[in-house]
């Protein structure tokens, strides 16, 4: 007996699992018919391996360079991409600096997306009193344009890279607590929560099961439109001497310690911000792109 | 359509308070002492405590901010930390600056991004929408900072056309709409319409399309209605929508402007902001956000009290 | 809960007897404040339900109809427990909800199925394990659970082995409504609020529907509440029949008696709007006009009085109550003309004719 339980649980729960997977299986399928969305997921992947993987795959130190080396053109050789104004190897620099660039702009939509949809389900299943509280605080983050607000805080908190982090999700939790809620509250206006309810299912387990699983996708697509404007963002948190100090590599500091090399070497100049555009680029294009293949179905 | 209008006085009171408490509360979450950089190296303690009275600081949080609200609605922000002189002062000589370029920004990217935007639905799936589209996402995807940098290069370094830095001739910070002026503002204010270019026009060919796609458009096209008519039927569905947009839109270009201002050496809000982070001057930072932050506030406030004479759904409300 | 040692679920058990109503609702009140402003200050209300006295019996099926916003679904939505009631009773089977007798336990033995078959259904859910849900969160053991939705499936007109994997928008809305009544079979209940089950279905898949209804009934000795619009639809299915009139009861009544007499002025006028089939059975009565009235302000006293074509003076200031029909008190009506001393002109004549039937 308990062992024919087991293994009918066991179907059970490959059967619910299968239903999911099914779920995602269509979506990836439509995603591969998207060769845009194919060609930007692939590149991200590609950049995310070369960050990570930076130390092991024999760059120059992107800190030390040599002050006789100092803005060598592209194509240098030893210096595939020249070197910047202190004579740094500006592959190794952009390399390692994607690294702190995607943690910056990635992580924190990461955060927001976490706390976000927790404070927007809640407040969208409980309604009432915790719904006012919650959405007119947001209300008021929402009176701050996002770079104005990541500033006033980055400015308030000063220069530094877990500061920088803490900003950014502020700037993100408001926007995606918004969608969390609305989608909540129209998921719970459906009569399959009400089926739910009156099936003695508490409130804990009609979220976990019922409503969760119906308004996760929605705010996952909301938030990777954000991680463009995020990167962006961190980037210029940087730019502004507000992010990472120097002398670590990070695609806007570079930028800027690099805006009097200009004159000298404009192409150099304008590399970082050259790979903050592309990956922005390619993450606005993935978003999309996951926008339209995920949406199909409802 | 009174009570609208009163409802959206009212509801604008909280969020400008919760603002005031945000900005308050700046200072406070700032690490260390706020005074310490006013403070001579050597005060005894008697000294410290007799400047923490002097500006208030003993009391408890709420009574502090009591007081700095009153002053501010005064018309007090404070004394800049760096130069001495009243927080007020400097802010409202920046923003009118940050303003007139804000205003060139909107002229160049509403306009542009309503354009394409209606082009680009009007001919939806087709080449000419396809290289819209590509326009917009191009827009919103590149860093505004950047692309300033570039034009830069290119029209001042490369071409020499125009200057690269400043507002007007001779590093005078002082307005004036002449040609000599113009000249300067037109970099900075193309950078900064890049991104609500893309955003307006994204929206506006998503919305053209979709009143196109609707039935009564295909009502009016089999009463023979021409194609100017049925365009009339259709920009009179998208102007509500549009103006939110714009109006969300003109806020940002106030806080975007900040980078764009670095950037450009443009002195207004956003070259204030830049000093205050590089010298920690709270006062100033706190009080020029708070400026910013409130005149967003105000435009959102004025989109929803024009949005009626566009859209007649309000009015019956 | 009695006996639930991780097998089946059982029905809860028959407490009150036969002569026990299975539900008597008790004036049932509901308002929706309406809120305005920025602190939410109470504007009024809507009066979805104002009032509401009947009893289900066990066994039957009340058929409860009225134009759209009478307040039928806020009833249903009352007697399953969504709504919380602003005042009155629920009684399910002798014992008070909030007193005796706890939402969960109301929910074991009433069960739902509602209009909109594909919002009703998760859309990320398998239509078994849809239907095992509920009994799963009741304690039972998932194989049975799943077992048991199976043969539901089957019992509904849906092979499993088609059918128990597949997701909502893979059916059709009559399969979906189907699921969902097997959902809330799957539950054991003994009582099923079908609030416009199969109004939205195509007539022929209708009535295959509410054959299936008949048929589950009699085979789980169910009792029905089944609210519609489609007044042959509620003819064919209901042993009786409330008529519901801006959130309060007008006329209730055995389906025949009630058929034929149409007691009140504004039965008569919803059912003279039914089109016949027989051209010598015209109507007769001239159909409803207008709109409803505004329910946060409603008329006073008789709330039809403002569209009704008998109305006189007394109409307008006093609440007519509730009296029997020609004498007979199964079949109820609230009208001032079945009322020798309400003073209204036509009383006795109204009276006379409903008494000779």
């Amino acid at each position: 007996m308990s062992v024919t339980a087991k293994t009918t649980i066991n179907i059970a729960r490959e059967e619910i699992s299968d239903s999911s997977r099914g779920y995602w299986r269509e979506v990836f399928q439509r995603l591969r018919r998207d060769p845009v969305a194919m060609a930007c997921g692939t590149l991200i992947l590609l950049l995310l391996a070369a960050v990570i993987f930076a130390p092991w795959i024999g760059l120059q130190d992107p800190v030390t360079g040599s002050m006789i080396q100092r803005l060598k053109p592209v194509g240098t050789p030893g210096h595939v991409l020249g070197t910047d104004e202190l004579g740094r190897d500006m592959l190794s620099r952009l390399v390692y600096g994607g690294r702190l660039t995607l943690m910056l702009g990635l992580l924190p939509v990461l955060f927001a997306l976490v706390i976000g949809t927790a404070l927007g389900v809640f407040a969208g299943y409980a309604g009432g009193i915790f719904n006012t509280v919650i959405m007119r605080v947001v209300d008021v983050f929402f009176a701050f344009p996002s770079i104005l607000l990541a500033i006033a805080i980055s400015g308030a908190l000063g220069a530094g890279i877990v500061n920088s982090l803490v900003s950014l999700t502020i700037v993100f939790i408001p926007p995606i607590t918004r969608v969390a809620e609305s989608v909540t509250a129209s998921v719970r206006s459906l009569e399959y929560v009400d089926a739910a309810r009156i099936s003695g299912a508490g409130p804990l387990t009609v979220v976990r099961v019922h409503v969760l699983g119906n308004v996760l996708s929605p705010i996952f697509v909301y938030a990777t439109s954000l991680t463009s404007v995020s990167m962006i963002l961190a980037a210029g948190l940087s730019f502004l001497g507000l992010g990472v100090r120097p002398p670590e590599p990070e695609w806007g500091l570079m930028l800027n310690t690099l805006r009097t090399a200009i004159y000298i070497d404009p192409l150099i100049a304008a590399l970082p911000g050259v790979m903050i555009f592309l990956t922005s680029l390619c993450l606005n294009l993935l978003s999309d792109g996951l926008r339209s293949a995920m949406n199909v179905k409802d | 359509m009174l009570t609208y209008f009163i409802q959206r006085l009212v509801y604008v009171v909280p969020v400008a308070l919760g603002v005031s408490v945000f900005c308050f509360l700046l200072v406070h979450i700032a690490p260390g002492d706020p005074l310490t950089a006013v403070m001579p190296i050597d005060a005894t303690a008697e000294q410290q405590a007799a400047m923490r009275a002097a500006y208030g600081f003993d009391k408890p949080l709420p009574v502090q901010f009591l007081v700095w609200l009153g002053n501010a609605l005064a018309g007090d922000l404070g004394n800049s930390i760096a130069t001495g002189r009243p927080v007020a002062g400097e802010v409202m000589r920046a923003v009118g600056n940050t303003l007139i370029l804000a205003f060139a920004a909107s002229l160049i990217g509403f306009s542009l991004g309503i354009l394409f935007g209606f082009i680009a639905g009007y001919f939806k799936d087709t080449p000419i929408d396809r290289a819209v589209t590509a326009l917009s996402i191009t827009g919103v995807s590149v860093p505004n900072y950047w692309l300033g940098i570039v034009l830069v290069v290119i029209f001042s370094v490369m071409l020499g056309w125009l200057p690269s830095t400043g507002a007007g001739p001779g590093g005078s910070s002082a307005w004036r709409w002449d040609v000599e002026h113009l000249r300067f503002i037109v970099l900075p204010a193309v950078t900064l319409s890049v991104v609500p270019m893309g955003i307006v026009a994204r929206t506006v060919r998503a919305l053209v399309g979709d009143v196109l796609s609707q039935d009564f458009v295909t009502a009016l096209a089999a009463k023979g209605m021409g194609r100017a008519g049925i365009l009339r039927h259709v920009m009179r569905n998208v102007a509500p929508t549009t103006l939110s947009v714009v109006g969300l839109q003109l806020g940002y270009l106030l806080g975007g402007s900040i980078l764009i201002e670095t950037v450009f050496n443009w002195p207004g809000t956003g070259f204030l902001l830049s000093n205050a982070i590089f010298q920690r001057d709270l006062p100033l930072l706190q009080g020029t956000i708070l400026v910013l932050a409130l005149f967003f506030v105000f435009v959102n406030l004025l989109v929803d009290l024009v949005q009626p004479l566009v859209d007649p759904r309000i009015k019956r409300t | 809960m009695t006996d639930q040692q991780g097998t089946d679920l059982n029905a809860s058990p028959d407490r009150g007897g036969p002569a026990q109503p299975l539900v008597i609702a008790r004036s049932l009140k509901r308002y929706f404040p309406i809120r305005k402003g920025l602190i939410g200050r109470r504007k009024g209300a809507v009066q979805a339900v104002d009032d509401v006295s009947f009893t289900v019996r066990k066994g039957e099926t009340l058929g409860i109809v009225g134009e759209s916003g009478c307040g039928k679904s806020t009833t249903a939505r009352l007697l399953v427990g969504l709504t919380d009631i602003d005042s009155g009773d629920l009684i399910f089977d002798g014992d008070k909800l909030g007193a005796t007798l706890t939402h969960k336990e109301l929910w074991a033995g009433v069960q739902m199925v509602f209009q909109d078959s594909y919002a009703s259904l998760n859309p990320r859910m398998t239509i078994e394990d849809t239907i095992a849900f509920g009994p799963k969160m009741r304690g039972v053991a998932p194989q049975q659970a799943h077992a048991a939705a199976r043969d539901l499936l089957a019992r509904v007109g849906l092979a499993p082995e088609r059918f128990a994997a597949r997701y909502p928008h893979e059916l059709s809305g009559g399969q979906r409504q189907r699921v969902n009544i097997a959902r809330a079979l799957a539950m054991r209940p003994r009582l099923i609020i079908l609030d416009e089950a199969v109004s939205a279905l195509d007539k022929s898949v209708e009535a295959q529907v509410l054959n299936l209804l008949a048929d589950l009934k009699a085979e789980f000795g169910l009792t029905y509440v089944f609210i519609s619009h489609d007044l042959n639809v509620v003819r064919f299915i209901s042993d009786r029949i409330m008529v519901m009139y801006l959130g309060e009861v007008v006329e209730i009544g055995p389906v025949e008696s009630l058929w034929k007499k149409r007691a009140h002025p504004y039965t008569a006028a919803l059912f003279a709007a039914m089109p016949s089939m027989d051209p010598d059975n015209r109507t007769e009565v001239p159909p409803l006009t207008g709109d409803p009235p505004n329910p946060i302000n409603p008329p006073t006293g008789c709330r039809f009085h403002t569209r009704c074509r008998f109305a006189e003076e007394v109409c307008a200031t006093m609440k007519p109550a509730a009296r029997p029909v020609g004498g007979e008190a199964a079949h109820m009506a609230a009208c001032h003309m079945l009322d020798p001393q309400s003073g209204h002109t036509m009383a006795g004549a109204r009276g006379q004719e409903m008494a000779d039937g």
